[in-house]
């Protein structure tokens, strides 16, 4: 599939920068003119992908989060998110719903819902090699049908 | 993210609004939890008609109220949910752990 436009950003893994990643893909997102609900579809997966990355890619310092985010033929919106922290050992158990090693503060839900709120999710990661989450969405699916 | 409150006849009614992240939470609860310790309420209602944006995060806020008071045995109840966070209620099944009310 062709890509026909893209963005890159790269930001510090602070937790005030969570709001501003989502808002940057939101805003990306526009042209492919997509309803309220997906908007806050897509914002919620990357909120739950950039938080990932601050609270246990980089447990213990303010590390890079590269954001990319593409449209894939007309209407499929790719985001994907990268980090170079610790790395998931375990990417099923990871994904498992309430699985956390976050304490209390962390629900273990997060990429159930991104899952439950993108079409694909896909996790690339090793330990000590980074974090790839990659998210594709179709944009428009309700106009159009 | 901003709380605001009042307490009548047993019930502590707190309003959140602006956006519910792992940026806010932690804040957010310590709020809610300085509050209910305070109070001892019977019941607690969070009223989200203001918030414009939750995320997991706000999942684990609201266990935690949750657990909060029923140590204290008494009920947790989420009220006035916009779509986008209800949204995220139902897809983490929180909605059969807690009582959500007249949602919108």
């Amino acid at each position: 599939m062709s890509i026909s436009n893209y963005a890159r950003i790269e930001f510090p893994g602070r937790s005030s920068n969570e709001a501003f990643a989502r808002s940057a893909a939101a805003c990306f997102a526009a042209q492919l003119d997509p309803t309220l609900e997906e908007l806050g579809d897509l914002k919620t997966a990357v909120s739950e992908a950039v938080t990932n990355c601050i609270v246990h890619a980089y447990p213990a310092e303010i590390g890079k989060i590269k954001m990319k985010c593409r449209i894939m033929g007309e209407d499929i919106l790719e985001i994907s998110i990268k980090d170079s922290g610790c790395g998931i050992e375990d990417i099923a158990k990871a994904m498992e719903p309430l699985f956390t090693t976050g304490g209390e503060d962390r629900s273990g839900m997060g990429f159930s819902i991104m899952e439950c709120f993108m079409d694909s999710v896909k996790v690339k990661s090793a330990p000590g090699r980074g974090t790839t989450v990659t998210m594709r969405k179709k944009i428009g699916r309700k106009r159009h049908s | 993210m901003k709380i605001t409150g009042y307490y009548r006849e047993g019930a502590l009614t707190l309003n959140l609004s602006g956006e519910l992240d792992h940026h806010s939470a932690r804040e957010a609860m310590g709020a809610i939890s300085e509050r209910i310790d305070a109070f001892l309420p019977r019941d607690c209602i969070l009223n989200f008609r203001e918030i414009t944006f939750m995320d997991s995060s706000g999942i684990a806020l609201i266990l935690r109220a949750n657990r909060e008071m029923k140590n204290l045995d008494g009920r947790l109840f989420v009220s006035s949910v916009p779509k986008q966070p209800m949204k995220v209620m139902e897809a983490s099944g929180i909605d059969r752990l807690v009582e959500i009310t007249e949602s919108r």
